[in-house]
């Protein structure tokens, strides 16, 4: 199911528990799933599931409570902008606009290409470098103008 | 404890106690919704927001640990303005569907909204809608109405041991699901019901059927298994639409198993019995009560002129009630002979005489949650006593140490320390080396009576583990479960657990596999209870033992030899060969394969006729008739007391059932001085280790165990309920060439089923796992008797 690389990532994980707990490790476990498959699929959680020897319902609490999970493919670059209040009031949603014009996709939308795959994003806690966006829950890009955002979408096209 | 003012009012609460416990001891009302005292704390409805005294906000009760010299107000302006704040937020999503929902009349949030909300909303964008889930057949949904409580959640989490359902999302796209759009399977799902406050969660064979308010509410008690659960059976015009817990901390608690809770439907089933018949030429004819009777009393005088007393034999099934299971043994013995029986499952006869009262469980129920270790021997206890696995994994919570001796690895759903899977013929040897381990650990010797099962015996890491284990840890417990009493050598597995129980110092119990497994004993529904006469028991009479003929006539009381006894298949060859089979029964019998009765009499099930059953813990419970009995039905005690009569029987002029009861159960008589586990004088001989060929393990399935519960329908269509495979460990099926799924041809004696084949790892070896008490099961023989599976 999952390569041994990731099992091993996971493991070490598991081992910062006591072994009667070792669904403390569920969010990590499924960061390293995420990371190596894209996306969780219900076979992927219930894997973890089975792994972690807790109920698979519960691990899909999880999985569906924290938006960075992807539990649809997306595309190679996950573009997550943030759209909350101090971000929106320092222009998140034109910064989201201008992702939509120039991929010409809306929210959770893929590109025809499989490219870029755009998310509406929850505070990342950066509100002091709003407009802030996430490309695949690991790269935080902070003050995000229409000429940053054209250079960012460039890079990644390459 | 804690000193705290609630309304002006002083109250102490225990170490870690809340508010919330403060208010409910003075009575003073908090509304709430996902508070429920037999669940954690989740403290996220908010209906129960009181003012505390220096608090800036208002604090939920529920979960708000009292604190010396807190003073809390509960209906203080702040307090009911947040909690009518709080209502306006939880009716912003909810329908307004009351009209045609079936929560209606009985739902806490339209009670509260009745107090605390607004006439009108002043919410005026849309509302959220959530699509309903499949549950399976016994829980309907309609989630636009859930509230969000987490009830149900943590009812799986914490009481049934299994989580099925969750909150997936988040704010307001939270919904309840089960994970994949699975079913809840759990034997104690349909409490979920009873925790929803509103009408998210409903019954779905009660679905639009009736409204509360009309239905009348009445206390019984369940008739299935031995815990004698306390229930209200709710009536609308002579018919029971629904059945749900009465709350009684020392039984069930606020508990039902869906076993009891969803029955209900066996007894409006279409295949109730509504008026006596007759045989006639292999045609079943209907008749009146006065011929049905007199053939029967004509019938039992002839066989007893034609073949001696000894030839009439009277079998119950240990569902019935007391009263009734009184009668037919007093009728049987007045007419000379004294076989009756109560024990149809049971195959194993040698300790009888050595029985020193009525099997019982050795402590109280409540006393369950407290011990620190237990020993549970043959069962498959979820399915067979759900609500005593319940309250085991309560103690294992509270870290008791399960242990368990088993042919079957059933998940328990709690942490079990110790387990030995072992084959149904290892079970005695197992239990001689925990027995040994015992002697040892103690350094005492072990009773003459086990002495030589010990002799060919090594023990173990595992028995030592199992000894230590019941040692240690104080209170300590050994259970006998269902598969052991149905074991062939439950002599030898009471007999090892008694020693067992003795040298560890650990209670003792016998898991009542019936609702009146005790009574039965206590009515004298046994062969031995009677020293002059004697008597043969089941197995002899239903031709299983070679020592003893079988009878000629046979009274079968509650019950259906196909399903309900060890080896159907002996069974219904010696019936079929019998003279007389009258058979009182509230159901019909319809396949012509099983046809082996006689005559039928109508006879009332537990809701239409008084009676009383002693539960597993030997207390004593009557109760009262709900409905009418259906047609010409009457109930059983009647039907034998002018049995009697017709019979010109001395001593059957009873008018009451009160009066029966006053019979068994006279004024100065103390139940609990007649209940005794011990088997005094019975000795175990050498247990060897042999190697044995294929041998079966078959369990009766949950929604098998009795008459009524087999014909309720929405049982019969849950996961619980599916068709019966031929279980082998992986090892076995390579050894036949068999792939799991293929159908696969299972035989026994001169009986033979075609069952698809499924693989178990955790089945000991050369052991099949094929679940008797089923139709289609009935061809094959004993319950754990020599079986061989062939490849088609």
């Amino acid at each position: 199911m999952l390569s041994a690389e990731t099992i091993k990532k996971i493991d070490h994980e598991v081992a910062k528990y006591p072994a009667d707990q070792k669904q403390s490790a569920v969010m990590s476990a499924l960061a390293f799933a995420q990371d190596e498959k894209g996306w969780l699929a219900n076979e992927t959680m219930d894997f973890i599931a089975h792994y972690l020897g807790m109920p698979a319902i519960a691990v899909y609490e999880v999985a569906t409570f924290y938006n960075m999970y992807n539990l649809q493919p997306v595309g190679k670059y996950k573009l997550t902008v943030c759209t909350n209040l101090p971000c929106a009031l320092s222009g998140g949603n034109d910064a989201a606009s201008r992702l939509k014009q120039k991929l010409g996709i809306g929210f959770n939308q893929t590109t025809a290409d499989g490219k870029f795959t755009l998310k509406e994003g929850e505070c990342m806690g950066a509100c002091g470098d709003a407009p802030v966006l996430l490309v695949n829950n690991k790269r935080m890009c902070s003050f995000m103008s229409d000429a940053k955002i054209d250079q960012l979408l460039e890079e990644l096209s390459k | 404890m804690t000193n705290i003012e609630i309304d002006g009012k002083q109250v102490s609460v225990p170490p870690g106690g809340t508010v919330m416990d403060g208010a409910r001891q003075l009575g003073i009302y908090i509304p709430y919704f996902c508070y429920h005292k037999k669940l954690s704390i989740a403290a996220n409805c908010r209906m129960c927001l009181v003012q505390v005294e220096k608090a800036p906000k208002p604090m939920p009760a529920c979960s708000t640990p009292a604190v010396e010299g807190m003073k809390v107000s509960t209906h203080s302006p702040m307090a009911v303005a947040s909690q009518k704040g709080q209502m306006e937020f939880l009716l912003i999503n909810h329908p307004l569907d009351c009209p045609i929902c079936d929560q209606g009349g009985e739902c806490q949030l339209q009670d509260l909204a009745v107090g605390y909300g607004a006439s009108a909303s002043r919410y005026t964008e849309p509302k959220r809608v959530v699509v309903n889930k499949n549950l399976g057949p016994l829980i309907s949904t309609d989630m636009t109405r859930c509230i969000l409580c987490t009830r149900c959640v943590r009812f799986g989490q914490e009481i049934a041991g299994i989580m099925e359902l969750g909150v997936a999302g988040r704010g307001e796209h939270s919904e309840i699901l089960t994970f994949v759009g699975n079913t809840v399977d759990s034997e104690l799902s349909g409490n979920m019901i009873d925790l929803c406050p509103v009408g998210a969660l409903v019954s779905k064979p009660f679905r639009y059927s009736a409204r509360t308010w009309e239905l009348s509410r009445r206390r019984s008690v369940s008739p299935h298994c031995g815990l004698g659960s306390n229930l209200v059976v709710q009536i609308k015009q002579n018919r029971v639409m629904r059945v749900l817990p009465r709350e009684n901390e020392e039984i069930n608690e606020c508990w039902l198993s869906d076993k009891d809770r969803f029955s209900y439907e066996g007894l409006n089933s279409e295949e109730r019995l509504t008026t006596p018949m007759i045989k006639r030429d292999g045609q079943w004819q209907t008749c009146d009560w006065q011929s049905a009777l007199e053939f029967v009393a004509t019938g039992l005088t002839a066989a007893k002129e034609k073949h001696g007393a000894q030839s009439i034999g009277a079998l119950a099934s240990p569902h019935s009630t007391v009263e009734e299971l009184y009668l037919l043994q007093k009728l049987v013995r007045a007419m000379g002979s004294g076989n009756v029986d109560h024990r149809l499952r049971q195959s194993d006869f040698r300790a009888d005489s050595q029985l020193q009262g009525a099997p019982w469980l050795g402590m109280k129920i409540t006393e369950i949650t407290q011990l620190k270790s237990a020993l549970v021997i043959g069962s498959t206890l979820r399915k067979d006593h759900p609500l005593i696995a319940q309250r085991l994994r309560q103690a294992v919570k509270q870290g008791a140490q399960l242990n368990l001796i088993n042919p079957v690895d059933d998940d328990l759903l709690t942490k079990v320390t110790n387990q030995a899977m072992v084959a149904p013929a290892m079970m005695a040897a197992m239990l001689a080396q925990v027995l040994q381990a015992a002697a040892e650990l103690k350094a005492v010797e072990i009773p003459a009576a086990a002495k030589n099962a010990v002799n060919a015996i090594s023990v173990t890491d595992g028995a030592r583990a199992i000894a230590a284990s019941l040692i240690n840890n104080k209170p300590a417990a050994i259970f006998l479960g269902n598969l052991a009493q149905h074991h062939p050598h439950y002599a030898d597995i009471h007999v090892l657990a008694q020693h067992i129980a003795q040298i560890t110092e650990a209670s003792f119990g016998v898991l009542g596999e019936a609702a009146n497994s005790v009574g039965a004993y206590l009515a004298g529904a046994v062969p031995s209870a009677s020293s002059q006469t004697g008597g043969s028991n089941a197995a002899q009479m239903l031709g299983m033992s070679a020592a003893a003929a079988p009878c000629q006539a046979y009274v079968l009381l509650n019950l259906e030899a196909e399903f309900d006894s060890h080896d159907p298949q002996r069974a219904l060859k010696t019936l079929a060969a019998a003279e007389l089979v009258v058979m009182l029964s509230a159901y019909k019998r319809h396949a012509a394969s099983v046809d082996y009765a006689d005559v039928l009499l109508p006879i009332a099930p537990f809701t239409e006729t008084s009676g009383t059953f002693i539960n597993t813990e030997g207390r004593v419970q009557s109760f009262n008739g709900v409905v009418a009995p259906l047609g010409e039905a009457r109930p059983a005690w009647k039907v034998l007391r002018v049995l009697g009569n017709l019979l010109q029987l001395d001593g059957f002029d009873y008018e009451t059932p009160e009066q029966v009861r006053a019979e068994i159960f006279p004024a100065d008589s103390d139940v609990s001085a007649r209940l005794d586990n011990r088997l005094d004088g019975f000795a175990v001989g050498e247990i060897r280790q042999t190697s044995v060929g294929l041998q079966r393990i078959g369990e009766v399935p949950i929604y098998q165990a009795d008459p009524i519960v087999r014909r309720a329908e929405s049982l019969q269509h849950t996961h619980d309920a599916a068709a019966p495979l031929a279980s082998m460990p992986g090892a076995l099926l390579d050894r036949l060439g068999v792939q799991a799924g293929d159908t696969v041809k299972v035989k026994q004696g001169d009986g033979e089923v075609l069952l698809p084949a499924a693989r178990d790892d955790k089945l000991p070896a050369n052991c099949v796992r094929v679940a008797s008490a089923h139709p289609l099961t009935m061809a094959l023989g004993a319950m754990f008797g020599d079986i061989t599976v062939e490849k088609l």
